[in-house]
């Protein structure tokens, strides 16, 4: 099922089978360009309608109807007759629009005329006390399981964090029968006046009647501590407890089995920076989101980004989003062809966004740790370690990997790039854009060695690597 | 506000660093002056040898140098683990080059010959041995090995441990670490020398450059000149797996921490923001042939980096005579010669003075006459 | 930790975790199913040796690594199960060989 590529080059590549990439597939197949998507995951939808057409929770209240819309974008794309290849990696792209790409094991170069990138979002990293014990997941993780799988928690859970999502997971667990014990609201109390001034786009957006009912559909019937300002999980080897601190400062603590963490969700940019596509730090949504003209383009010429790779807006600006790229792509290499401005949809879909963003902006003590407190989890690097880096001369992300090894194990820096970005930005006095982030390379995602040796090699090359 | 210095380093990477830390162990008092997160970093980028094996082929002096580095390389690994806890993980127990194939068998013969029959090289010990004998030391070698030279002084080291030692050592003898000080201007004034930085100026009694390429444009401003041809390299890194490789290799290295290193190409480019990906395919088809297991490994990282590369590949090691007080200092092998660079070079700042029976080849004056065709300052 | 919904009508099929037969349902993941069968699935990193389960299930985290078959250090999360699978829990760094 999985094969490679059918041809070496393409009109337009996209990236990521999520909202954007479907709908960016769907409107470049259509005009008549030869489109190639490659997805990581077994089947289209992305993280937002993962297992799309495969879930085993068939009773379509349960996930929403936000979720089954889904289907029919993923039907459209599937029958637009672009190519689309599943389970494949594509672990390098550079600025020649040159993309080596991972499938069953084995690689090829293939080369685009445009380039999408739509490889969306992943969880912000959480890095409390006791988040690498077994038992400690992502709210993403359990939803992920939820949808593919029908899978619910039944054992004693905790919900942990703030944001839509958060939500979203909760009732949907509590649909299908799941156990959740404890919901630890952090969103900070703050945020709340900050966010006021952006309260009638909020109010008037898509968001609002149905995150209400959300949030009164746990309420009734989960018990929610709000205003939580600490937050850590304990046990040996495996997860036993979770301790936290309510509004009134007192320390509290819950048995538990499983901890669903989640704030938000940041841009997935490792491919989008080893391709050297210039990111600048986002202030508000606290991540690096790429330098993009309107219509998505990014400083690369060919690279357009859309989704929530280009910066946080939900599944409903990624579509626009997607659609809006896809056009741009129609337009370079079709300029007779006609397109229309998106534009105002795009606008309408990201109307409330900002409140969210205000309202959900993760506290300082979740995003930033100190002591022993794991930072880089492959590496196993604490807080600490950094801070002491930091002491002995480490400027910057780069410099800490040749004093720490941060960010160099398999997940190469993905869930401790913003974190070490913003400890020795703090550290420093300086900005996190002054601060900069690890410079990516491919591959962006691990490939055999094998695969690596079976690609194209030249004389030229051989002369540079055999010498005597 | 600026503090004065005995010395300033200009260059924060491992030779520099080895400089500063030898410098702040004789009691002097040293400002290193660096770039920051990102810049053209050779000591990010290396290969982690100690490597003996080859080297100096055409100029018998480097020969020697690198014998001495290899040999002093344990007092440095047992002093930075006294004074910082850090242990660098130094392991000399001999290392390979391994050939596939006979052809490249009979032309490293022909080089490890030459070696031989060069004045002073006979002490490396380096011999060829056949595909049996290497599979004794190294039992996972593929059919395709032809056998391979082997020099008992080779080893490797953790070398950004060894960064981190280095600068957590030079931080307790009190140097003062200056990243983010590019320096734009030198002059020499009275009986100091004074170093332009955004930051303001940075006065010392000596300089000493170890700026890696950066040394061709300091040099001159200090009566000095550093002629380097760099080059680029691309490195391929696995995932961390259990040990299998009791010895390092020319190309291959498997870390302390278990991931394995495969090397090393060098081109005549100086992008390091691009990768040339069949080098990485002509590498990583070696490693597989050198060793079948590794083909079913995950390449977790792979980068390109800028070699310091003085024009014939032997380093340069030179003392102003128009600026007395100035000192330039170049070399590829910044893992091999740190040793020597920690102990001696300090040593020879520190007095004022570059030895000439221990440097003396390395004067950058060679190069006044034409440039040979370099020689094998890098294996 | 999990329980499978009532009305999963996916056709079972079986895989074997360290020799032992477990349960799993067709588009199940190789983590998905490994946390659905109850069994103690933690990992011990290759650095520390620390115990590890998956942490994001969406191929971000490398914390759901597995040997599938022989191979080591795949991403449990990202490969469907198929009858008759093998999977050993990974222990510590790639072993030679696998």
């Amino acid at each position: 099922m999985s094969a490679a590529p059918k041809h070496e080059q393409y009109d337009v590549v996209v990236i990521g089978a999520g909202p954007a990439g479907l709908a960016a597939t769907t409107a470049t197949a259509r005009a008549g360009l030869s489109t190639l998507l490659l997805d990581e995951n077994a089947g289209p939808g992305g993280q937002v309608w993962r297992a799309i057409g495969a879930t085993p929770v068939k009773n379509e209240a349960l996930l929403g109807a936000d979720y089954w819309s889904g289907a029919e974008i993923a039907r459209a794309a599937r029958d637009s007759g672009a190519e689309i290849i599943h389970r494949a990696t594509v672990w390098s792209l550079d600025r020649n629009l040159e993309l080596g790409v991972s499938v069953g094991g084995g690689s090829a170069f293939i080369k685009a005329k445009r380039v999408i990138i739509a490889t969306g979002a992943q969880e912000r990293p959480f890095p409390i006390p006791g988040w690498t014990l077994p038992g400690v997941m992502t709210a993403g993780a359990a939803q992920t399981m939820l949808k593919s799988s029908g899978l619910v928690p039944d054992g004693p859970t905790v919900l942990a964090g703030q944001g839509p999502l958060l939500w979203l997971l909760a009732a949907q667990i509590l649909r299908l029968g799941g156990r959740i014990d404890r919901v630890l609201d952090t969103t900070p109390r703050a945020n709340y006046l900050a966010a006021l001034p952006h309260a009638f786009a909020f109010m008037t957006s898509l968001y609002f009647v149905k995150g209400l009912a959300m949030m009164r559909e746990v309420r009734a019937k989960v018990k929610v501590t709000t205003g939580v300002t600490e937050l850590a999980a304990a046990g040996t080897d495996r997860l036993e407890s979770v301790s936290y601190v309510t509004a009134g400062g007192r320390r509290e603590r819950l048995p538990v089995e499983l901890l669903l963490l989640h704030h938000g969700v940041v841009p997935n940019v490792n491919l989008a920076m080893a391709a050297g596509v210039e990111h600048r730090w986002n202030e508000l949504q606290l991540c690096w989101t790429p330098v993009l003209d309107a219509d998505g383009n990014s400083s690369i010429p060919g690279i357009t980004i859309a989704g929530d790779g280009a910066g946080i807006g939900g599944a409903q600006a990624a579509l626009w989003r997607g659609r809006i790229a896809a056009e741009r792509a129609i337009k370079a290499l079709r300029p007779t062809a006609k397109v229309s401005d998106l534009s105002p949809q795009l606008k309408r879909a990201e109307r409330g966004r900002t409140f969210l963003d205000v309202l959900f902006r993760p506290a300082k003590q979740f995003r930033i740790p100190d002591g022993d407190t794991i930072v880089c989890r492959c590496e196993e690097i604490t807080a600490k370690d950094v801070l002491d880096s930091v002491a002995i001369g480490a400027t910057g992300p780069n410099q800490l990997k040749a004093y720490r090894r941060t960010g160099m194990g398999p997940c190469q820096g993905r869930l401790c790039g913003l974190t070490v970005t913003e400890l020795m930005a703090e550290a420093r006095g300086k900005s996190p854009q002054e601060i900069g982030y690890y410079r990516l390379r491919a591959p962006v995602k691990p490939i055999m060695l094998s695969e690596l040796a079976s690609l194209p090699k030249s004389d030229e090359a051989t002369k540079a690597v055999v010498r005597g | 506000m600026m503090r004065d210095y005995d010395v300033a380093i200009v260059g924060g990477g491992l030779l520099g660093s080895a400089i500063a830390w030898g410098l702040g162990r004789l009691g002097q008092r040293v400002a290193v002056l660096d770039e920051g997160d990102i810049a053209k970093r050779a000591s990010r980028a290396n290969f982690a040898l100690v490597w003996v094996q080859s080297k100096g082929l055409g100029m018998p002096a480097y020969t020697g140098w690198t014998v001495r580095g290899a040999k002093a390389w344990p007092k440095l690994a047992e002093e930075l683990k006294a004074q910082t806890g850090l242990d660098v993980v130094l392991q000399q127990n001999g290392g390979f080059h391994l050939c596939l194939g006979e052809a490249e068998y009979e032309q490293r013969s022909q080089l490890v010959a030459r070696m031989h029959n060069q004045v002073g090289a006979a002490d490396y010990h380096m011999e060829m041995l056949t595909a049996a004998a290497v599979k004794k030391m190294l039992p996972l070698i593929g059919p395709d090995v032809s056998g391979g030279s082997f020099c008992p002084f080779d080893g490797h080291v953790n070398s950004l441990r060894t960064f981190r030692a280095l600068h957590a050592g030079m931080k307790q003898f009190g140097v003062d670490y200056l990243p983010e000080r590019a320096v734009s201007a030198i002059a020499r004034e009275g009986n100091e020398f004074r170093l332009t930085t955004a930051q303001g100026e940075l006065r010392a009694a000596k300089v000493v450059l170890a700026a890696g390429n950066a040394n061709q444009t300091l040099a001159p401003m200090v009566g000095l000149s550093a002629p380097m041809g760099p080059t680029r390299g691309q490195i391929v890194v696995t995932e961390r797996t259990m040990p299998f490789l009791p010895h390092p290799l020319t190309t291959i290295r498997q870390t302390d921490e278990g991931t394995v290193m495969i090397g090393d190409s060098k081109e005549d480019e100086l992008d390091d923001r691009v990768q040339n990906h069949p080098i990485n395919a002509v590498m990583a088809d070696r490693a597989q042939r050198m060793f079948p297991h590794l083909a079913r490994l995950n390449v977790v990282r792979s980068w390109t980096g800028i070699r310091v590369m003085p024009k014939d590949g032997f380093p340069i090691y030179e003392q102003s005579e128009t600026h007395p007080g100035a000192f330039v200092a170049c070399c590829h092998s910044g893992v091999t010669l740190a040793a020597n660079h920690a102990f001696e070079i300090a040593r020879m700042v520190k007095d004022g003075a570059l030895a000439p029976e221990l440097v003396g080849a390395f004067t950058a004056k060679r190069f006044a006459d034409e440039i040979g065709a370099g020689g094998s300052g890098y294996y | 930790m999990f329980k499978r919904a009532e009305d999963d009508g996916r056709r079972a099929l079986t895989i074997h975790v360290e020799g032992q037969a477990i349960s799993a349902r067709e588009g199940d993941t190789v983590s998905a199913a490994l946390l659905a069968s109850g069994l103690d699935v933690r990992r011990d990193t290759a650095v520390s040796g620390a115990k590890r389960l998956p942490y994001c299930m969406m191929g971000v985290c490398f914390d759901c690594l597995v040997t599938i078959d022989g191979v080591g250090n795949r991403q449990g999360c990202l490969v469907p199960v198929a009858e008759g699978m093998q999977i050993e829990i990974q222990k510590g760094k790639r072993e030679i060989g696998k």
